[in-house]
């Protein structure tokens, strides 16, 4: 028998507003537990949740970055289930009228576009956070609890993990363009299900579903979904029939791990949240949303291919984050040759923050300094060794004013004849017979020759111009 | 449309809810009779008439997003039966539960 996979994906993004959706509580991480709540969050009798308009507004940024429709008519819904996360017994969720639908994406894998459909975008609040005691209790913190999320369903479109993978990779990167949030699985705000099944090749029917959770990571969300296929690959072959279940990553063993037989949608027992009014949201105002989007990643690309003529490739790996995105186009508007800036941004810098587990932004460089560094490199102030030194001192101290940084230093390339010729001599002088195998054609005297002065001048001397003084002298003798 | 009893216990379970056999009868009859009555209302002419999905007429009721501190835990936790270095102590969950489904 030959099985197809067929995956469908559930991300939950936490947008990132000042308070939460449904009440003036901050919504904030790292504060001491249960501190960052009121009454509202904990579902006490008689309050009145109310909506965090830019809630609204962010959830609409980001399923237009998705490209789905906005619905003009929205509103609220109870999703009824009992855990101690969640005070009232209930999420406030949306079910039948979601903020956005019809949405797509498209994905790259091997070097093909692929689309995937988006079913739906919608609000909900997030539930608290359970830490599980070893004395049979577990401890609740509902500082997260209603905190504002978006949840994005997808059609059941991919068909590997390695799409999976792709499509979630993709939602990231555009949701991160948005800034409506920080979409850092590792930090939970995203978080990612996956249902997964498997048909023969050409069936149309969908078979038995298995949704998996505490997929942590995108990469977890792949090991996760290869699992799973195996497993229920075996199954079926044997003859076996597959339950509708939930079922939990464990990203020590990279298994999966049966956690329940998954509830229907009726058990949530839906009905309309009766404290919220509907929402009525004006063509005006989703233009005005539309409006305020930034620049997205694939325009980004075609622009800095078109504009700053660097390769697809560079673009591409410029707009993986806004961050760096950001970062190359404020370098050159301070007037950074394009491609120089890419080669950094791509080499040396992405180098240091690998090594370092640092984000860009946290590093004391700033577009500014790269660029005027860039620039004396260009206009052969400094060689392209130094500027190495230069990047190091940046990037740990950085500095408003780099020219005055490396005369300050003494990086200052020599490139003065008159400050060079003394050494050159000297060395020359000291190499007698390094001078005779030049003479006599041996270019890897040139070489030894040069690595002398520079060594000399403690790199600083602009290795061309050591190079066309050695031969004028040499030849002279 | 019509309840049957094993809907009714299966609604009572997922509602953390336990009745006696007659009460169940006596919970199937009634909802049973309200479905009755909704089932009365399809007989009325509401061609042209568009639908309603919520029992308020207000519209786009909202605030800024404005934060404002939390409520002292100390008085929060007074509704807390057990309580521990400032979080809630409940009986052990192994299931993770909907979180943030």
């Amino acid at each position: 028998m030959n099985l197809e996979p067929v995956i469908g994906l559930e991300v939950h993004v936490e947008l990132k507003t000042e308070s939460k959706m449904f009440s003036p509580a901050p919504a904030h991480f790292g504060a001491e537990p249960n501190t960052n709540t009121n009454e509202i969050d904990w579902g006490y009798p008689g309050v009145l949740p109310v909506v965090n308009k830019r809630a609204i507004e962010f959830g609409m940024k980001a399923a237009l970055a998705l490209n789905c429709t906005i619905a003009n008519d929205s509103k609220f819904d109870r999703k009824n289930y009992f855990y101690p996360d969640t005070p009232k017994a209930y999420q406030i969720s949306q079910f039948d009228q979601p903020l956005g639908y019809d949405g797509w994406i498209d994905i790259e894998v091997n070097g093909e576009t692929k689309r995937i459909r988006i079913e739906r975008v919608h609000l909900e609040e997030d539930a608290g956070k359970n830490m599980h005691g070893d004395n049979g209790s577990s401890y609740v913190d509902l500082n997260r609890q209603g905190t504002p999320l978006i949840e994005i369903v997808s059609e059941a479109d991919m068909r590997s993990p390695e799409e999976a993978y792709a499509y979630l990779s993709t939602i990231r990167q555009l949701i991160q363009f948005t800034g409506v949030s920080d979409v850092k699985m590792q930090e939970g705000s995203m978080r990612c299900d996956a249902n997964i099944s498997l048909r023969p090749f050409g069936q149309e029917a969908f078979g038995t579903k298995t949704e998996l959770k505490n997929l942590n990571s995108i990469n977890n969300v792949r090991k996760g979904l290869e699992y799973e296929i195996n497993r229920q690959e075996k199954l079926l072959i044997a003859g076996g029939a597959l339950a509708q279940e939930t079922r939990r990553y464990d990203e020590t063993t990279g298994e999966t791990i049966l956690m329940r037989v998954k509830e229907g949608s009726s058990d949530y027992r839906y009905f309309p949240e009766p404290d919220i009014p509907n929402l009525k949201i004006s063509e005006e105002w989703i233009q005005s949303v539309r409006e305020s989007l930034p620049e997205m990643p694939k325009d980004r690309q075609v622009r800095y291919v078109k504009e700053y003529k660097i390769p697809e490739y560079d673009a591409q790996v410029l707009t993986a984050s806004v961050e760096m995105s950001n970062f190359f186009q404020e370098t050159v508007d301070h007037k950074a040759d394009p491609k120089q800036a890419s080669n950094w941004l791509m080499g040396e810098v992405s180098a240091y923050l690998n090594s370092e587990q640092v984000d860009l932004l946290d590093t004391a460089m700033t577009p500014k300094a790269l660029a005027e560094m860039i620039n004396l490199i260009a206009d052969g102030t400094i060689s392209s060794k130094i500027a190495k030194k230069v990047f190091r001192e940046l990037v740990t101290n950085g500095s408003d004013d780099v020219k005055a940084l490396v005369k300050e230093k003494g990086w200052v390339q020599l490139s003065d004849t008159s400050t060079l010729m003394p050494i050159i001599n000297e060395t020359l002088d000291n190499n007698a017979q390094s001078i005779e195998d030049y003479k006599n054609g041996k270019d890897r005297a040139l070489g030894f020759l040069v690595g002398q002065v520079m060594k000399q001048t403690k790199g600083q001397a602009n290795p061309g111009m050591v190079n066309k003084l050695l031969k004028e002298e040499m030849d002279k003798r | 449309m019509t309840i049957k009893e094993e809907l009714v216990v299966h609604v009572a379970k997922l509602a953390k809810l336990e009745f006696e056999d007659e009460e169940i009868h006596g919970f199937t009859e009634e909802f049973n009779n309200i479905l009755d009555m909704v089932e009365r209302l399809t007989g009325l002419d509401t061609e042209g008439i568009p639908g309603t999905y919520h029992g308020l007429i207000q519209e786009n009721v909202w605030r800024e997003d404005v934060s404002e501190k939390g409520t002292d835990r100390d008085e929060l936790m007074k509704n807390v039966i057990n309580h521990k270095d400032g979080f809630i102590e409940v009986p052990a969950m192994f299931d993770d539960g909907e979180s943030g489904a």
